[in-house]
Order: C-alpha cells, then structure tokens, then sequence
C-alpha cells in the first residue's frame, strides 16, 4: 500500500512496519473505490470512439483500474456520456442513471455533453446533459483526445479521495429519489416543470419570445 | 467493371424524348427536368425499366420558401455507370402529396420517411410513412425556412455581437425556460398521452408476413438497444421474434439526430467543413472531401496537383481505418471480444497520428478548403505515409488475414448469413461494399470518376453472394486496392501550391444546385448544396450511406437467428452520426 494511504497519524513501531497498516475507513474505503471504477459501455457519438481509444492498448485507462467496461448500468459506478445529447436520447439516459447503483458518477465527455457544444442551436439536441442529471466532471475538447480523458478520469479519483463517509449522500438517512425521466411531447418536457409549461402555454396573448414557432413577417 | 461504352442521354434529348412527362429545369444554373407529381410513378417506370437508371441515389426535399412551392428532387443513376438522371417535382406548401416511390425503389423508403418528418411531404402509397428522425407527436416540420427553433437567433450565419456593450448575451437567457425547449399555445402537458412505442410495434406486427403452419406458436417483440453494446451507437432495432428466429424487424434512429442539414443551412458555406467531420465521424476526410466537391462543382473551381495528390491520400487512409475499425467491431459482435480490435486500433492510431500531424486533429479534421487544403503536409509527414503503406501495413494486412480470413468460427458464423441478392441490393439503393459485395461492380470512384481517381490503377473488388462473410472478405480486399492506390501517390506525389487563389472565410457560392458524390467507404457519399448566391447554402443535403444502407436490414436479417441480427448489424457498419445526421 502507498504511504499516501497508511499514514493516519500514528506511528507503527519499526519492527512491525511490514506487517501492519493503520488507516482511516475512509481512506481505504475511497481507495478501494477509487481505483476500481467500472464505466458503463455506453458511447453516444463521436466521443464514444476516442473513449474506446483510450481503453486499447495505447492509452489503455486499465492502468487506472477502469478496464471492466459494463453494459448493463446495475454493474457500473461512471456513466461516461460520450457525445451529444439528444431529445429523444435523454429518457434513456436518466433511466440508466436511475438504475446504476449508488455511489455513481457521472463524467460529461467533450463540448456536446457538457454544453451542447457545436450543436447546441439544433432543435434535437439538449444543451448539456447537466440539464438532467448531476456531472461529477466535465471534459473539453471535441472530442476530447484519450489524454484528455484519462485527465478526466484521474480529476474524478481525486474527488473521490476528498469524500467521506459521513457526508456521502448513499449513507444519508433519506432514500435517494431517482430523477424524473423525461417526456416527449411536442418538444421535451421536464416533469418538474409541467406548471411552469402550463403557464408559459396558456398566458394570454403574451408577446412571444425570441425563437418561437411562429411564422416571420 | 463493364467495358461496353456507356449511352449517355444529352439533357435535352430527354425532354425532347418524353415531351409529355419531363420539361427541363429552365432556372440558371439549375439542372434535371420537372414533372408533374401525378406522372412521376409512370416515368420513373421508364426511366428504371427503358433508361436503364436502375439505382435510385437521392430523394430528398427542398423548401423554396416563401414561394408556396416544396420541391422533391430525385437522382438516378446507372449501375453500369455513367452521369445521372435529375428530376423534380414541385408541390405547394399546404397538404403536399407527392406519390412514393418505394413499389419501384424500395430504396427511397427511409429517405421518404425523411422527408416527411423533416418538411412534412406526404408520400401517398408509402408501405410505412412515420417519423423517422424525431419522435411521433413533435410539433412541426423542422426542416421547412418557416420553422424556427427555440434558440433561434438569426436567419443567417455570422450572427451579429454576441458581447454587445461587453455583456455576453446567451441564447438560453431569452428563453423562458432556459432550455432548448419551446411548446405550442395552448398545449397542456398534463394531458399528454402521446409519445409510446406502439406506432413502432404496430408497424412492425403489420410487416410480419404469416406463414401459414399447424404449430401454433406466440410471437415475441424485443428491443435491441438504443443502448446495446452491439448496435455501435445509439440504435435501436424492434426486432418480432419466433422462437429465435427473426421475422420481423423495424430499426428506430434519431437517437443522435443533431439536425446537421438545419444547422448546415444557417452556416456559412466554410463552416460547414467541420460539420461534416461529424457526419461519419471516423472518415471525417472522405466527408470533407464530398462537401468540399459539391460546392467545387457550384463555383466551377478546380484544386491545383498536389492539393488533388494529397487529397486521394487522405481519402484513402481514411478508407484504410474505416475498413480496419469495422473488421475488428465485426469480429466484436462475433464474440471475439475486443482482441481483434486492439490489433485493428492499433494500425488506426498510426493513421490517426498522421491526420494529427497534417490537420491538427485525430478525428475531426476540417482539413479540406474549396480549391485546395487548410495547409501542406508538415515535414516529416510524407516520409511516414511512405513506410506506412510500402512496409508496415501491407505486412499487419498478411498478419491480420492469416489469423481472420480462414478462421472456422468465422466461417461457421458468417457464410451464408444475412444475404441481399443483386436486386435486392440495387433496389435497397445500398451503397459501398453492401452493394459490391453482392455481385454489382458499381464504385463511384469507376463508375464517375471524380478527383483525379482516373489516373490510378487499381481494381474494384467484387464478391458474389451478398452475404455477412463476403462484405467482411471485400473490405479486407478494399484495403489492399487503397494501398495500391496509396502506393502510386507516393511516388507520384508532385510538388506546387495547395490552394488555388486566395484562402478565402466567406466565399460567395454562385446561385444554382450541385450534386457532389463520393465513394466513402461505407459507401455513396453525396452532397446536394443548393445556393442562391449567398453566404450561406440555400440547402444543404446530406446523401448518408450508412443510413441508406440501412434500408435493406430487416430483408437481411429475416429468418436469421437472432444472435444474427447483431452480426448483420455489424456487417452493414453504420456510424450513427451518419445515420441520423
């Protein structure tokens, strides 16, 4: 073990050093998550190929305990959403974020995840995945090289270091309630949000705002 | 390839041949001829069964707002090869219908479908006219001028200040919901019950075709993906199971559709390079080549020697890792997980390092400009290209092939599974090795040279029975054409400017239409860009073959097992931002 980890504060007698570590649960706790975080195999678009790049041999993110790409979310701890996120995409995505067990993490790979990037004005496309679910860390680039993305995930262990046990959300007293799937109606709606929707389409003869479906003069 | 000479049919013969159906296109700069909707069936009879213009490659739409006129244009061409055929036919805005041709070409399904969803065309006698793109219940035809979306800015591209006064202004600040979401007056979402997937399974269950048998047994429906580790993307297929066996099948895209030709139209004719690096995101040069054709063709523009030696190279590296990618996912879906697929990415990372070198990126490239290049090989480059492909690749190819080609696994898996005969697959309007590899020698390369193709010996590689092994065999052999080809531009590669005239931001595109194709290597990449002498394109339609080729997967995999289904999948190769654009 690396003496990052045993090094609580106490000091273990030189006779016994090879044979006994003293740590904090939490230490090891995160240790041990930290270096086996299973990706969920699950590519969108352009993303997804240099996210396969970076699991072969040249860039080989094994080296970091990720190797175990899962396809089925009960199994993985990271989403990795690898490309652009779309309408008619998102109720998929937030169902497989409510069905990955805790503790998860959610990495937006590239510009199109993160914000909507080079397409964010299309009328299919929703501007960030953080719309929707939580992102733990946001990659740029488009796409963003393997380099890139091993910085991601190397940025997402050191989050995990800095959690605790205590203040996790996994060990809180409260269920965690999964997050509302979207809905596509006439364009996508947020279930959260149907009132606001209700108002905005029954407000009398309000003047409408720009980029509405009405017709030019 | 046929070597009897091809009959060309000078445009004003045919107008003059069939004075009762066609009367050309007389707008300047525009070509094809125009017929009237009800008479399209009957031409296109002639036109497939007399005119020999048996390979339906385009439908698409135009809007010529705010003329009350959506136009459809068709391109046809010959299988022997040769120029094509244009037609048109226009139709007022409201209720269009136009007839479908899916009973002649059944190629035009999808591309039909299309137009539907994206400018609202009713194609009358359609076998199955839904969305395809976006979802049932979507407010609106997005694809027509009059349609804006909700982060709508600015008819055109470049937008004015984006920083007026030094305060950024963000487009989801002026919408209410901060969103990219906009709903009609009056909707209430609270009695919403539209948006479920029996449109998809009704249509599947109407496409069954019962076999009439005393073992009463129940049909199955299940859903590959649109998350599935095999569907390479986000794709869905509704698959009608009996027993194991497939019959029935309906693919359901979308699920990447970021409105690429929407976009495409705001763009100025220079910005959409980089879009369509993300078409096929793993050929983004062959893509950058296509566009970069079209609109060649408007301004009547020709790149100088080295820029047309370089771009054959790029194009065919480029075809070089599409190949090797789709072999190793092959044998991925195959259960050979991930092994062949190292020593497959393991070659690409040596052509992705030269794209890097040359454009200053792995994938998306952006490195073709309208006359020419983004810049010159950096030194180094061509040097590498050399030992690439006259030393190492030729020798991984023997390599990979020892271990593939003869493989009883393989073998066992891949013959005589997912077949589409020759007709079928001209009539599919399949593209590339689908179509190659059951039995037609059409390449667009051969068949209408473009570039400077005429001057290279090499082969175009033919197999005869249609099935998932042959389309695998033909790919091998295509990389072994390509290193042939790349072998002649080494040592031909000239040396001279690459761009010709200024390097230019804004170019003015000429009014007229153009109709740009190249063989990309999953097959016939076309470009229509129409210009009305702006900026920006006018319209701008992307031929996409993987989402043609598409087409003739549910005849592909019927009664295949349905582990099958995920190999046929792979042997077709799509790349979903192709697909749905």
């Amino acid at each position: 073990m690396s003496d990052e980890l045993s090094s609580p504060g106490y000091d273990v007698p030189p006779e016994m050093q090879s044979h006994v570590t003293i740590t904090r649960l939490d230490k090891i706790y995160n240790w041990s998550r930290r270096n086996s975080l299973w990706p969920m195999m699950f590519g969108l678009a352009c993303c997804a190929i240099e996210m396969i790049c970076t699991a072969a041999s040249r860039y080989d993110f094994s080296r970091f305990g990720m190797e175990v790409m899962r396809p089925s979310p009960r199994q993985s701890d990271v989403m990795i959403v690898s490309g652009t996120v779309t309408k008619k995409m998102v109720p998929q995505i937030v169902r497989l974020y409510n069905q990955m067990p805790e503790p998860k993490y959610v990495i937006a790979m590239g510009a199109c995840a993160s914000g909507g990037g080079p397409f964010k004005e299309g009328y299919n496309v929703v501007s960030g995945v953080d719309k929707f679910v939580p992102v733990d860390v946001y990659i740029p680039g488009c796409p963003p090289t393997p380099q890139a993305l091993l910085h991601g995930l190397i940025t997402l262990q050191k989050k995990i270091d800095r959690e605790s046990l205590s203040g996790v959300r996994w060990y809180q007293k409260a269920p965690i309630e999964p997050i509302p799937v979207p809905v596509l109606g006439p364009d996508l709606m947020d279930p959260r949000r149907y009132d606001q929707i209700f108002e905005y389409t029954h407000a009398p003869a309000s003047p409408q705002p720009e980029g509405s479906a009405e017709t030019p003069a | 390839m046929t070597e009897q000479p091809i009959v060309e049919s000078p445009a004003a013969d045919l107008s003059a041949q069939y004075p009762d159906f066609l009367t050309p296109d007389s707008r300047p700069n525009f070509h094809g001829f125009v017929l009237a909707p009800e008479r399209l069936l009957e031409f296109l009879k002639i036109a497939r069964d007399e005119l020999g213009y048996d390979y339906l490659s385009s439908v698409t739409g135009v809007d010529d707002y705010p003329e009350d006129r959506l136009e459809v244009v068709y391109h046809l061409y010959r299988t022997t090869g040769g120029p094509g055929l244009e037609l048109k036919v226009f139709t007022g805005r409201q209720d269009p219908v136009v007839p479908s041709a899916v009973p002649l070409y059944p190629g035009a399904d999808f591309q039909e479908r299309e137009i539907w969803d994206m400018y609202g065309i009713h194609f009358s006698g359609h076998p199955d006219l839904r969305r395809i793109l976006m979802w049932e219940g979507f407010a609106g035809f997005p694809m027509r001028k009059d349609w804006k979306e909700a982060y709508f800015e600015e008819e055109v591209k470049p937008f004015k200040n984006r920083w007026p006064g030094g305060r950024a202004v963000r487009v989801e600040d002026s919408n209410p919901f901060g969103n990219n979401v906009e709903y009609p007056a009056g909707f209430d979402p609270s009695q919403w019950t539209g948006e479920s997937d029996d449109p998809v399974y009704d249509a599947l269950r109407r496409s069954i075709i019962e076999e009439k048998s005393d073992l009463k047994t129940d049909q199955l429906i299940v859903n590959l993906g649109p998350q599935h580790p095999s569907t390479h993307g986000v794709f869905r297929m509704a698959v009608a199971l009996d027993g194991e066996t497939v019959i029935g099948l309906k693919p359901v895209m979308g699920y990447m559709h970021r409105n690429h030709e929407k976009i495409g139209e705001r763009n100025t004719f220079l910005a959409n390079m980089p879009f369509t690096d993300r078409l096929d995101y793993i050929t983004s040069m062959s893509n950058n080549f296509g566009y970069a054709l079209a609109v060649e063709k408007l301004m009547g523009i020709q790149p100088p020697e080295r820029a047309e030696y370089i771009r054959v190279m790029m194009a065919e590296l480029t075809r070089i890792n599409s190949h090797l990618i789709s072999t190793g996912f092959l044998l991925n879906d195959l259960g050979a997980f991930f092994t062949p697929v190292l020593y497959a990415l393991e070659e690409r990372e040596f052509i992705l390092d030269i794209f890097e070198a040359t454009a200053g990126s792995r994938m998306m490239c952006n490195y073709f400009r309208f006359g020419g290049l983004a810049r010159d090989l950096p030194a180094g480059v061509f040097d590498e290209v050399k030992k690439f492909v006259t030393d190492r690749l030729p020798r991984k190819m023997e390599e990979l092939e020892t271990y593939l080609v003869k493989n009883e696994i393989i073998r066992a898996r891949c013959e005589g599974v997912g077949v589409l005969t020759t007709e079928q697959a001209i009539g599919f309007s399949a593209a590339g090795p689908i179509l190659r590899s059951s039995g037609v020698p059409y390449d667009v390369r051969r068949a209408d040279p473009y570039s400077i193709y005429d001057r290279f010996a090499f082969d175009i590689p033919v197999r005869m029975n249609g099935d998932v092994y042959d389309r695998f065999l033909l790919r091998l052999d295509e990389i072994h054409q390509s290193i042939r080809i790349l072998q002649q531009v080494v040592k031909q590669m000239p040396e001279g400017p690459i761009q010709t005239g200024k390097p230019q931001y804004t170019v003015r595109v000429p009014a007229g239409e153009a109709y740009g194709r190249v063989e990309g290597p999953k097959g016939e990449l076309g470009f229509y860009v129409v210009s009305n002498g702006k900026q920006n394109p006018w319209r701008y339609h992307v031929r996409a073959p993987s989402f043609i080729n598409l087409t003739g997967l549910a005849q592909m995999s019927l009664g295949q097992k349905v582990a099958d289904v995920v190999i046929v999948l792979g042997s077709v190769d799509i790349v979903l931002g192709e697909v749905d654009r």
